[in-house]
C-alpha cells in the first residue's frame, strides 16, 4: 500500500447525495423534472433548461468506455500503469473514473466496451465509483 | 484608419528561456516587462494599464513601479494573455487607460518563487476528477484523444507527425530548446507518459516570460517599432473538467472564440498567412485546425501529414517550434503571441515571407477556455 493516498473528494451540500449514494452502493444521477434531462456532475438545477425542480435517482451503473489514458508516471495512491477513463453512462452523462479488474493495457481496454460500476471504499465517508468490464451475461439480459 | 483600433507597439520575451534557477518568477515578469518597455521606448511611468496571469497584477504593478488606472487579473490558464489583449483593446477604446502592459513569467521548470495550482477537494475537479489519479496536464489534456482517434481514424503515427514537423520549425530557431531533427519512430519510441502519449508528444517544461504593450493605433506612429494591429479578438469557455467536454473531438470554446475573432476581423481562413495554435500536446493543433475552420473535422491529421503546415507549406503553423520544441513554461499563450508579432514585424527566425495576417489561438486549462487574436501589419 503506498504511503500517500489518492486525493479524495470533499462533498458539498450540493453533491452530498452523490457521495452518500456511492457509500451505500448506488450510483446516483439527477434528472430534470421539467425537461427530463439527465446530468452530471451534481447541482441543484438543470444545466439544460435552468429549472430548479430536479430529482435524484439511482442510475443503472452501466455504460461504455468512451476514452482514456494509461498513466505510466508515479501518482500518489496509484500503482502505474493505471487507466484514467471516461465512462459514458447508459443514461447519457460522462464521468471520469478508473477501469479496474482488467489488465491496464490498450488491448484489454477497448473503446466502447461495456462497463459496470464497481464501488471501492476509501474511508468511512468516501467510496469511489470505479468501473470494470461488464459481466457479459448480465449486460446482455438487461440491455 | 478604422476608428477604435489598437496596436501592439512593444513585444519581447525574457532575456533567457529554458532553465533559469537564478531568477524568481516575479523577476521573470520584470525582465520580460523591461525588455518590452525598452522595445517600445517607454518607462514604467508611461504605463497606465496592467494585466497578468499567474501572479497578481497588483503585485506586478507594485514591483515595476506602475500606477495603474486599469487592471485585469484574468487567469484562466495559458490563453489568459489572449484575453488580456482582447480586454485591453476594449479598455483602450473605452478610454479607461491608454497604454497597457501585459506580462507573463513562469519559473515552470525551476519552481523558484512560484505559487501552487492546487485545487480544493470540494471543487468540481477535486470531487469528480482528481480522485481518479490525473496528475496534471499529461493525464488530463490527453483524455479525449483516443475517442477522437477512433472516431476519425487518426493513427498514432499521425499524432507523432505533429511533433516531427514542429521540430523542423524549431531547427530554424536559435532560441528553441530542442532543435535536432526527429522522426515518427523517435516519437513513438520515446518514453510512454500516458498512453497514447509519448514524451515527444508532450510539451517542454521550461522557465521564461514575455510581455506586450498595447495602445491606440493612432498613437502607433509615435513608436519606433513596426506596429502590429489587432484586427479581431475572441474568447470563450466550456468546462473546468475535461471529462465534461460536450464532444471529445471538438472544443466548443475553440469554435466560439475563433469565430468571434475571424468575424470581427472580417477575414476568412484563406486570408491567414501564419497561424499559431497553442500546442501543449501533439493533438492540440489537430483540434485547432478544424475548430478554427482551416479544414473539416477529421481532416486535420492528413492536413499536417501532407506538410501544409510544415516549412514550405501554405499555412505555416507554430513557426517558433511551439510548446513541443520551442519552450513551454506552463501558460504558453504569451509565446504564441510573441511569435505572431515577430512574424508580422518580419523579424522571426523562421520568417514567413510577406506575412500580413497572423492568428494566435490559445487554450486555457484542459480545453476549458480559449482566446483568439487576429493581427496584421497593415493598418485596419
Amino acid at each position: 500500500m503506498p504511503e500517500i493516498k489518492r486525493a479524495l473528494p470533499q462533498p458539498t451540500p450540493e453533491t452530498r447525495h452523490f457521495w452518500d449514494g456511492a457509500r451505500d452502493g448506488e450510483l446516483r444521477l439527477q434528472r430534470c423534472d421539467d425537461c427530463a434531462h439527465v446530468y452530471f456532475p451534481p447541482r441543484p438545477f438543470c444545466p439544460e433548461c435552468a429549472s430548479r425542480s430536479v430529482s435524484v435517482f439511482q442510475a443503472s451503473g452501466r455504460g461504455t468506455l468512451h476514452s482514456y489514458v494509461i498513466n505510466h508516471r508515479p501518482a500518489p495512491g496509484f500503482d502505474p500503469p493505471y487507466s484514467i477513463a471516461v465512462v459514458k453512462l447508459d443514461e447519457g452523462p460522462k464521468m471520469l473514473t478508473n477501469v479496474v479488474n482488467t489488465p491496464q493495457t490498450p488491448e484489454a481496454l477497448e473503446l466502447d466496451m461495456d462497463l459496470e460500476v464497481h464501488f471501492e471504499k476509501m474511508t468511512d465517508e468516501i467510496t469511489l465509483p470505479l468501473f470494470q468490464p461488464a459481466d457479459p451475461n448480465r449486460a446482455k439480459s438487461n440491455r | 484608419m478604422k476608428q477604435k483600433s489598437v496596436a501592439i507597439v512593444g513585444a519581447a520575451e525574457s532575456t533567457e528561456l529554458g532553465k533559469t534557477p537564478h531568477i524568481s518568477q516575479i523577476q521573470i515578469h520584470a525582465d520580460a516587462a523591461f525588455n518590452t518597455l525598452a522595445d517600445a521606448g517607454l518607462r514604467p511611468k508611461d504605463i497606465d494599464g496592467i494585466a497578468t496571469a499567474g501572479e497578481s497584477p497588483v503585485g506586478i504593478a507594485y514591483y515595476l513601479g506602475i500606477e495603474p488606472k486599469w487592471i485585469d487579473a484574468t487567469s484562466i490558464g495559458g490563453c489568459s494573455f489572449m484575453l488580456h489583449v482582447r480586454h485591453a483593446a476594449a479598455a483602450i477604446n473605452e478610454g479607461l487607460c491608454s497604454t497597457v502592459l501585459i506580462t507573463h513569467g513562469e519559473s515552470g521548470r525551476s519552481q523558484v518563487g512560484r505559487g501552487g495550482f492546487a485545487r480544493a477537494a470540494s471543487s468540481l475537479n477535486g470531487q469528480f476528477e482528481l480522485p481518479y489519479g490525473p496528475t496534471g496536464p499529461p493525464t488530463m489534456f490527453t483524455i479525449p484523444v483516443l475517442r477522437y482517434m477512433k472516431d476519425y481514424g487518426v493513427s498514432e503515427e499521425q499524432l507523432a507527425t505533429v511533433a516531427v514537423i514542429q521540430r523542423e520549425w524549431a531547427a530554424m530557431n536559435p532560441r528553441a530548446s530542442f532543435r535536432d531533427p526527429i522522426t515518427v519512430a523517435d516519437v513513438l519510441e520515446s518514453t510512454m507518459i500516458a498512453y497514447p502519449f509519448r514524451k515527444l508528444m508532450c510539451c517542454l517544461v521550461t522557465d521564461g516570460g514575455g510581455a506586450l504593450i498595447l495602445t491606440a493605433a493612432e498613437r502607433a506612429k509615435d513608436f519606433d517599432t513596426r506596429p502590429v494591429y489587432v484586427l479581431g479578438t475572441g474568447e470563450s469557455s466550456e468546462s473546468p473538467m475535461v471529462s465534461q467536454m460536450d464532444d471529445f473531438s471538438t472544443s466548443r470554446a475553440f469554435r466560439v472564440s475563433g469565430r468571434l475573432a475571424f468575424d470581427e476581423a472580417g477575414i476568412a481562413t484563406s486570408d491567414v498567412d501564419h497561424l499559431m495554435v497553442y500546442d501543449a500536446f501533439a493533438h492540440l493543433p489537430l483540434y485547432g485546425l478544424a475548430d478554427l475552420g482551416f479544414c473539416d473535422r477529421g481532416e486535420a491529421a492528413a492536413f499536417i501529414e501532407d506538410r501544409r503546415t510544415a516549412p514550405g507549406g501554405l499555412l505555416p503553423l507554430n513557426t517558433n517550434g511551439g510548446g513541443l520544441s520551442y519552450m513551454h513554461s506552463g501558460m504558453y499563450g504569451m509565446y504564441a503571441l510573441q511569435e505572431s508579432v515577430r512574424q508580422l514585424r518580419g523579424v522571426a527566425p523562421a520568417q514567413v515571407k510577406g506575412a500580413r495576417i497572423s492568428v494566435a489561438h490559445g487554450v486555457g486549462g484542459m480545453f476549458s477556455a480559449a482566446g483568439t487574436i487576429v493581427m496584421s501589419n497593415d493598418p485596419p
